[in-house]
């Protein structure tokens, strides 16, 4: 436990190192305001709710958290430190669980920079704030999906460029198998039981539930699930690289 | 301790480690010496439990690196070739962390920290980033980060490699000072670190293990062994007079600076005799030597040979 709590520290602190935190943090906020504004109609629709807002998350973490997941493990095997790493006495499972941890608590410190935009909605009118705490958790909850994804594709190469497009394409082509356009263009060509699955498998249906704040029980099993079985993809190919 | 049985490591068809089967005890300096990618390195990331074996296995402390890793590497400091570490961390961070994760804390560990750090010299360089460190100076954050928790078993790979005579000599001091009740195995190609350093030495080439012996009785199989060269003016005029004395084998001049040397027949003592035919042919000699052996002709001839055997 403690040595989870020392690599999870590490990692975060060697974010705030390098102007990487920064400029992660600046243009998160600056694109998660933009896009609510422009793409969203925050105005526009005249509703005290940040449904908008949250909209445009799953599109801002797929740029963003392949950004910060892809240094992971990639830096640490790039420079040799995996080697230090991985042979203090502390698990590989264990210092994956630190790793993502210590990313995760950065994407909801992001996240919680937000909080202009819901004093905003405040101001402007009477939005229910259940449903927008529950969107927010929601949305950190999605964020680690995406980190899951990205921290396994890091433990599958030394290059962080690779490790950065492959994160960015898996996470695409989840938000995209459950766009209505792709699942109209396989309706003819699938039975209608795997259409409904491969709607279930993306990630754009819970999302949905989470922009509109009600999450249930399917959603939030739908990521933990996919959190734990990205992770432990991740450690199986760490201790691959380890025997091959 | 450190004990490998049958230690063996493939890179697909490559075999980078070769059935090793060696044993280090407490007081121990042992050498790994071969040439470069000779397995050295992958035979101690094996032990480190950075790499898993093909077969074989390898004991820290009668801890299976297989079977109880984390007891293994607890027992264990370990320099990675190289020595990486983080480099946007100060040294004082990095160390900190290490103790963190290594469980180093209180009291106790506060001053084993402080010792560490004055052991290393490391003192001035507290809170500057690694990436900023000349090479010796990573050197001493790799060795401090691998001698922080007091390990009864410590594994260096290339110590002074990259490093300049001084700072060399300060880590041979090092790692001298805590060999007394500790079993310290090190890796080099270099043979000057074995007289310096090791009480026992095995050489690998092509991942097999070679020879395993101390080095004076590596010297010992040198061909230079027992021999005596000396330096003398006009010494062309002696060369068939010590071909003459029984127990000679052989003479031979260096064409460079004229040095004669003289080799025994096998073990026989020739000092005595070539000294006093130097007597009686008044020949001015400025110095004369008796050899002792010569690594690097033992380990040439051990690791050239065996390859040669290998591809006939």
């Amino acid at each position: 436990m403690n040595a989870i709590f020392a690599v999870a520290r590490r990692e975060l602190l060697s974010y705030f190192v390098t102007p990487v935190a920064y400029v992660f943090l600046v243009i998160f906020l600056v694109l998660a305001g933009l896009l609510t504004f422009y793409a969203g109609d925050f105005y526009d629709r005249g509703l005290a709710d940040l449904q908008p807002f949250f909209d445009v998350h799953p599109w801002l973490y797929l740029v963003l958290v392949p950004a910060v997941s892809m240094p992971m493990w990639a830096e640490e095997r790039s420079s040799g430190t995996i080697e230090l790493m991985l042979t203090l006495p502390i698990t590989i499972t264990q210092a994956m669980i630190a790793k993502f941890l210590a990313a995760w608590v950065f994407l909801g410190f992001a996240l919680m920079l937000t909080f202009p935009i819901w004093i905003t909605v405040n101001y402007l009118g009477d939005p229910d704030n259940g449903v927008i705490f529950a969107s927010y958790l929601g949305s950190w909850l999605m964020s680690g999906c995406f980190l899951a994804i990205g921290a396994c594709m890091s433990a599958a190469t030394r290059s962080q460029i690779v490790a950065f497009i492959l994160t960015a394409a898996v996470c695409f082509l989840l938000l995209l198998a459950g766009q209505p356009q792709v699942l109209d263009f396989f309706q003819d060509a699938l039975p209608g039981r795997v259409i409904g699955a491969l709607g279930q498998l993306s990630i754009t249906r819970h999302a949905a539930s989470i922009a509109r704040g009600v999450l249930d029980l399917r959603d939030v099993t739908y990521f933990v699930a996919s959190i734990v079985a990205w992770l432990a993809a991740g450690i199986v190919l760490i201790d691959l690289k380890r025997s091959r | 301790m450190i004990e490998t049985e049958k230690l063996t490591r493939c890179y697909g068809p490559l075999t980078a480690v070769d059935s090793l089967t060696l044993r280090a005890e407490p007081g121990q300096v042992l050498g790994l010496l071969g040439p470069n990618g000779a397995g050295k390195s992958t035979a101690m990331r094996m032990i480190a439990g950075f790499l898993a074996p093909t077969s074989g296995t390898a004991r820290v402390c009668g801890h299976d690196v297989r079977r109880e890793p984390l007891a293994a590497r607890k027992a264990l400091g370990y320099l990675p070739e190289g020595a990486p570490g983080y480099v946007e961390m100060t040294v004082r961070e990095f160390l900190t962390f290490i103790a963190r994760v290594r469980s180093v804390g209180g009291d106790k560990g506060y001053r084993r920290f402080e010792e560490v750090i004055s052991r290393l010299q490391l003192d001035e360089v507290l809170d500057q980033p690694i990436g900023q460190l000349s090479k010796g100076l990573r050197r001493r954050v790799g060795l401090a980060q691998a001698i922080l928790h007091n390990p009864p078993v410590l594994m260096l790979d290339e110590p002074t490699d990259g490093l300049d005579p001084n700072q060399k000599h300060s880590v041979r001091m090092l790692i001298d000072a805590m060999a007394r009740d500790r079993t310290i195995l090190i890796s080099t190609h270099l043979l000057e670190e074995v007289h310096a350093l090791c009480n026992r030495v095995a050489i690998i080439a092509n991942g097999r293990l070679l020879a395993d012996a101390t080095p004076a009785e590596l010297e010992k199989r040198s061909r230079y062994h027992g021999a005596v060269s000396f330096s003398a003016a006009g010494s062309g005029v002696s060369r068939e007079m010590l071909a003459r004395i029984p127990q000679v084998a052989s003479v031979e001049v260096d064409p460079l600076d004229g040095r004669v040397t003289v080799f025994p027949r096998e073990g026989r003592p020739i000092l005595e005799d070539v000294q006093n035919l130097l007597r009686t042919q008044n020949l001015e000699v400025s110095e004369i030597q008796l050899e002792r052996g010569r690594l690097d002709e033992v380990f040439r001839h051990i690791t050239t040979s065996h390859g040669q055997g290998a591809s006939a």
